[in-house]
Formats: structure tokens, sequence, C-alpha cells
């Protein structure tokens, strides 16, 4: 009985890191707080669909579906964070530019969409059921946690050892000086958005594919999800961001299955409101971003 | 078209304009004292529960039942401002506003509150010069307030916390007041809300709310309490004006708030300024 749980926890609480490894990069990065995550998040979900309703093999349409969302995290940046990083708007400016993305993006899927949720793949995927020991899964539950942890696997490297990486995390620790050692920063700042958008489209897709539906207003239930996981492991840290991601997913699980389903949210936000005031850092304490 | 049946038509739209002014101005005055606390719209939606349950199973007469959920309120924002008192900047946002979520939560499983349904059938007694009054008397108010050593004060906790406290400001004090005293407007706006509407439910007053609340105070400008109004009235009034643009109508949203906060990124009260000087 434990045991499964602490599996559902574990299915749940990829897909919650995966989103919040986006929201944290850009948070390291920038010291912005990118409220259009959400939108791209929902909008790669409704990308992949589309796609795999045209034909396309479902790995094929994941992937254009990744990438897309990397491109309108380039885009985003271009629209609402550029002009006014050039002007140094603080933090409360961009917030705002980001919700206004957030309209729009939202605006347009459901010009294309309507607002009826959709099943990803029409007619349901094929979920054999595994049995391994004491707990059983699907093969699409199997699938989405390779995927996801895949896809952490390859950011950590990323971050670690390419050059790119170097540059991201040198950017995050000092602007100025990874300028004057000649980091690209404008390039720097578009891949690390690419990345961080391409990680939210994922979670979405992967979240499509979990409860084989999308729809419009999937957004805004991760959306603070994504914060409290954030906060939880520290803000703009990345190993943070994993931990918390299994960290709300285990406290969403466990209170679901004690009967406490009702109050699942208030108690992921109340602990989110209790780290924040006994431990504004995160339970780790660090901004690993810059020292991973 | 003449007055009567122009107002008939928008009578709605004029209250609730009235209604997202006053929730600017609660705002404005945490933003004021440089405080980016993001609980407004769970204050308001503390008071208008509070007058919606004090009138409908209570019997409280209206000024009551209003007087009453300020207080509701206020105390909300006390018992807030405590624990948060450390933090700052987007820290202290993102914990305002998972106290609004839990509140959400609360709202949604409680018997009293009506669940998610909510409550309907509130006295519907709030009319449009009680909702203007309200607002005139807090814009006085505040227009007062603004002429003593409090504002100056909350003006320095503004700009440099430890300078403030350099020349002898109550930092802590300030930030408390600010807390409490937009809490209180707030739920003043939520109290009409809940009397001028006749129904509630708990998604009225969630994060897409305080989002909104934000974005008018942005697009204003935070630097006056004028900005807030001024950003309510047009962000309530534009998606009324482009009704023709049907379909296209929310983008068209989304693109005029990104054009402004982009164009003009201190606030459309800064226009006005910026002609005047």
């Amino acid at each position: 009985m434990i045991a499964q749980q602490l599996l559902n926890a574990l299915f749940l609480g990829a897909v919650y890191a995966l989103f919040a490894l986006g929201y944290t990069l850009i948070f390291g990065v920038l010291d912005i707080l990118n409220l259009a995550h959400a939108a791209v998040y929902m909008i790669a979900a409704f990308a992949g669909y589309s796609l795999v309703a045209d034909g396309l093999p479902l790995p094929l349409a994941a992937v254009l579906a990744i990438v897309m969302a990397g491109v309108i995290g380039i885009l985003l940046d271009r629209v609402a964070f550029a002009p006014l990083r050039q002007r140094n708007a603080g933090t409360l400016v961009p917030l705002i530019s980001s919700i206004g993305v957030a309209i729009v993006i939202g605006a347009i899927a459901r010009g294309i969409y309507g607002i009826d949720e959709r099943h990803f793949v029409e007619g349901g995927l094929d979920a054999t059921p595994i049995h391994l020991g004491p707990v059983t899964f699907t093969s699409v539950e199997a699938l989405i946690l390779g995927t996801a942890i895949g896809l952490m696997l390859a950011l950590s490297y990323v971050l670690r050892a390419t050059t790119l990486g170097r540059n991201i995390r040198a950017v995050a620790q000092d602007r100025i000086a990874a300028a004057l050692l000649g980091v690209d920063i404008e390039r720097t700042i578009a891949a690390t958005f690419f990345i961080s958008s391409a990680l939210g489209g994922a979670a979405g897709i992967l979240t499509g594919l979990e409860y084989n539906a999308v729809s419009l207003d999937m957004g805004a239930q991760i959306e603070l999800k994504g914060l409290a996981v954030i906060v939880l492991g520290g803000m703009g840290s990345i190993t943070g961001a994993v931990i918390g991601g299994f960290a709300i997913g285990i406290v969403e699980t466990l209170a679901v299955a004690y009967g406490l389903s009702a109050w699942r949210d208030a108690l992921t936000f109340g602990v989110m409101f209790v780290i924040l005031v006994a431990r504004p850092a995160g339970i780790f304490g660090a901004r690993a971003l810059r020292s991973a | 078209m003449n007055l009567g049946t122009f107002y008939a038509q928008h009578s709605r739209l004029i209250d609730e304009i009235g209604i997202n002014a006053l929730l600017a101005l609660s705002l404005s005055v945490s933003l004021q004292a440089g405080q980016l606390a993001l609980a407004q719209a769970a204050f308001a939606g503390i008071a208008a529960y509070v007058s919606a349950i004090a009138s409908m199973q209570f019997g409280v007469p209206l000024p009551a039942s209003i007087a009453v959920a300020i207080l509701a309120s206020a105390l909300a924002a006390a018992a807030l401002a405590y624990p948060v008192r450390r933090l700052r900047g987007i820290f202290l946002a993102i914990a305002t506003i998972g106290f609004g979520e839990i509140l959400r939560v609360v709202l949604n499983n409680l018997d009293v509150t009506g669940g998610a349904e909510g409550l309907s059938g509130i006295p519907n007694d709030v009319t449009t010069p009680i909702i203007y009054g309200a607002l005139v008397l807090v814009a006085i108010v505040l227009a007062i307030v603004a002429r003593t050593k409090f504002a100056l004060a909350v003006a320095l906790t503004r700009e440099d916390e430890n300078a403030a406290r350099g020349v002898g400001v109550d930092v802590g004090s300030v930030r408390f007041a600010s807390l409490v005293l937009g809490g209180a407007i707030a739920g003043l706006a939520g109290a009409l809300y809940a009397h001028a509407f006749y129904f509630l439910a708990p998604t009225d007053f969630g994060f897409p709310r305080m989002e909104q609340i934000l974005v008018w105070c942005v697009i204003g400008g935070v630097t006056s309490p004028i900005g807030g109004v001024l950003g309510a009235v047009f962000l309530s009034v534009l998606p009324e004006v482009i009704r023709p643009l049907a379909d296209f109508r929310e983008i068209t949203n989304g693109l005029i708030l990104l054009g402004v906060i982009l164009f003009v990124p201190n606030g459309l009260s800064t226009l006005w300024a910026k002609r005047g000087s």
C-alpha cells in the first residue's frame, strides 16, 4: 500500500519537478518570475495533441511540440522581457508583461481549440498494466517517469558539462562579470528561455498523456503548485526544484490517500507558507544554479 | 442615448468599476510602502463571505454587516502581517499568494460558506451611489493620510528601508499599518461586492482576481494611488469598448496590456505627469 502510494507520488512529482525546473531556471538567471510559463505548458500540450491527431507518431509529435515550446520561450523573452531588461525595469514590470503574454497565448489556444477539454490521444493510449512486486503501474506511467527523469539528467549534464551550461551559470552568478569575460549575455538568456520553456512544454505533454486530457485551464492548476515546488527547494536551485517536485508529489499523494483530497491544495500551500516564513532560502538553503 | 438608458444597460459594469477601483486602492496602499503583498483578493473574499453570512444568517443590517466584514479582513491582514514580517519582494508576494490559495480551499470546504457552490440570495441592497460614495470616502481618507508624517514614513520605507530606519522610521509598524489599512479597504470592496452582485463563489477571489488587481496597479502606475484607480477603470472598460471585435477581443486585450507595459513602463498615470510638467 505505502509502496504503491510512493510510486504514485513519483509519477506526480516528476511532472511537478519538470515544470518547476523551467520556472526556477528563469528565476535563477534573471531574478524574475515568468508567469507565462504555465501558458507555454498548456499550449505545448495542445500542440502535441494536434500533431498526434494529424497522424504523427507520438514520440515525433512530442519532440516537435517540445521544440515549439522552446521557440515560444525565445519569442516570449524577446517580446516581454528583453525590452524591459534593457531599461532595468526591475522585477515587478516583467511580471506584468509575462501575464500579458499568458493572456495572448491563452486567447490563441482558445481561438483554435475552443473551451472544451480534448483527449490527448483519441480512444486512449494503450496502457498495459505492469505488476512489479507489491506495486502496479501502466506502461504509460513508466514512459512518463522515464522521460521526465531523462530530461532532468539531460539538463543536469548541459548545466554541468557544456559551454552553454557554464555560460548560463556565469550569467546567473553575475551578469556584468560574465559579459566582461566574453559571454554573449543575450544569447545565453535566449538559450535559457528555450530550455526553460521546452521543459515546461514537456511537462504539459506528459500531463496530457497521464490523464489523456488537455484543456485551456490545465496551466492554472500547475502554475501555483510550481511556485510551491521552487520555494520548497530554494528559488533558483536546480536540485531543489527536483527534490521539491517529488516532495510536493509525496505530500499531495499522501493527502489523497488519507482521505484529505478536499484539503490537498491547502496542505501544499501551507507547506510552502511555512517554508517561506521559517526558511526563505528553501530547505537546502542555497542557490544551487550558481554553484552546480 | 440618454443617461438613464446608458445606466440601465451598463449598471453592472459601472458597479464593478467602482469596486475594482477600491480593490486597486487597497493594493496601492501596500505598494506605496514597497510591499508586494498579494493577498488583497483574499481579504476581499473574507469580507464578502463575512458580510453575506452576517446578513443572511443573522439578519444583520447592511451598515453593520459591512463594518463587521471590514473588521474581519483587517484582523486577517494583521494576522498575516506577523508571520511574513521578514519577507520582502517576490518572497512576500509568493507567501501572500499562498495565503490566498489556502483561503480558497477553506471556502471550498466549509458548510457555512456553501462549499464550491458558494452563496446565493445575498440581500441585494448595495446600489451604485453607495459604491461610489465608499470610493470617495476612501479617497478622502487616503488624501488626508497622504498629508501626514505617516505618508512620509511610508515613502521612505518604499525607497530604502535601511535609510528609513536610520532617520528613525519604525519600518515594522509602517509595513504592518499599510497591510492592515490595505486589508480593510479590500474588505470594504469585498462586502460591497457581496451585496451588489447577490452571489459569491470561492473562485471569485482566487489568484486570477489577484493577478488582475496587480495588473491594474502596475498599468496605472505604482507611484501613486491615482495610478491604481486609473488602471482599474482603463482595464475594466477596455473589454467593453473592444466588444465589437468579438473573437479577437481577448487577444486584443492581452496585446494592449503588453503594449502599455512595454511602452509606458511606469504606468498610465505618468503620461499625465509628463504632460503636466
